[in-house]
């Protein structure tokens, strides 16, 4: 399937609705700003806007004990935020799928993006996520439909990785 | 006379009904919740310091006809303070979050918490957009606590004065999956 460079936050959006996503918080990422229109914009979907990302997966473990499903959506600096929250997910097995914007790998202007972002992936196995990671328009939707599936299926966590080479570099929009 | 802490969790989980879902923060709110007596729909935290409220936030938006209380102590409450402002913009009307406050971390050697140099959570609360919020120092006004408590309609948040004390721990369950697992039975949701 073609998928158009652009069109790919749809796709996701098309892909949490299809999973029955219900709650998903965020904390404004420029990558996500697409998707984040889309969840803010559906009327089945409870929006939280957190201060921090760490937040998020709490809000996930509640939905979830409440018998709803939520996705998180961070930029990858977000994930250093979350890290003994993911204690929760962990010990009490509560189903965690996060959406990760990368910076600091590929063309990225800011070198303070750069730690974080170097870290993700072990950081990821570590915590014992599951690492779907994405970098072309075309492999969104099947890597995200994994990750669904992974993480509500049998109670884990799961991480779809949107490349910075999917996202594209930060351009200045003033 | 500042109230006393396992007498004000009884008091508020008196005859509770089956529609209030119960988020003990970690340390001694949980041993609290669980000397209140132990209940399925109660999710006990003896860990995720900072998580109380937002737990008590995803599933009051999951479960709207249910009550959700938070009651969490104010060291725990301060590491996730963020989570107030969270709240704030969300305000789902079956939600309240209470602060058994004594001013100090008591779990660790009781050090003084942030509250006991002023730091006041009613104006934070207050400020981030929650509407009700109450300032709980004696017997009359934790009734009035519990009566909104039992006829939630909106956000609420609470700062309950207690006494600094240790009273013997009580421990429920501490096995995380077998909580989450008895907690959604409770509910009737299906595995």
């Amino acid at each position: 399937m073609s998928v158009r460079n652009s069109d790919w936050p749809d796709r996701l959006f098309e892909t949490l609705k299809r999973g029955g996503i219900r709650q998903v918080g965020y904390v404004p990422d420029a990558g996500h700003a697409r998707l984040i229109d889309r969840c803010r914009g559906d009327s089945e979907i409870h929006d939280v806007v957190l201060t921090t990302e760490e937040e998020g997966v709490a809000l996930a473990a509640g939905a979830w004990l409440g018998g709803e499903r939520a996705a998180l959506l961070m930029q990858s600096s977000g994930l250093g935020n979350c890290i003994n929250m993911l204690s929760l997910a962990r010990t009490c097995r509560f189903p965690l799928l996060m959406l990760i914007t990368m910076r600091g790998e590929w063309e990225e202007f800011n070198p303070w993006q750069v730690p974080m972002g170097l870290i993700v992936d072990p950081v990821l196995k570590l915590c014992e996520a599951e690492v779907y990671r994405v970098n072309k328009p075309g492999e969104v939707t099947g890597a995200a439909e994994r990750a669904v599936r992974h993480a509500f299926g049998g109670e884990h966590i799961a991480a779809v990785i949107l490349s910075q080479q999917l996202v594209g570099k930060k351009v200045w929009t003033k | 006379m500042r109230l006393d802490r396992r007498a004000t969790m009884a008091t508020l989980l008196a005859g509770r009904g089956d529609d209030l879902l119960v988020v003990p923060g970690l340390g001694s709110t949980t041993w609290d919740a669980m000397a209140a007596g132990d209940n399925d729909r109660n999710f006990y935290l003896w860990g995720a310091m900072g998580g109380a409220a937002m737990i008590g936030l995803g599933l009051a938006l999951a479960q709207p006809n249910r009550r959700v209380a938070v009651i969490t102590g104010d060291g725990e409450m301060l590491m996730g303070l963020g989570s107030l402002a969270t709240i704030g913009t969300q305000r789902p009307r079956n939600l309240a979050v209470i602060v058994f406050d004594n001013g100090v971390y008591g779990e660790t050697g009781m050090q003084p918490s942030h509250t006991q140099s002023g730091v006041d959570l009613i104006s934070v609360a207050r400020a981030c957009g929650i509407g009700t919020c109450l300032d709980v120092r004696d017997a009359d006004a934790l009734a009035d606590l519990a009566r909104r408590l039992g006829n939630l309609r909106e956000t609420l948040f609470a700062r309950v004065l207690i006494a600094i004390d240790e009273p013997p721990r009580v421990l429920p369950l501490r096995d995380g999956v077998a909580l989450k697992e008895r907690f959604r039975a409770a509910i009737g949701i299906k595995s």
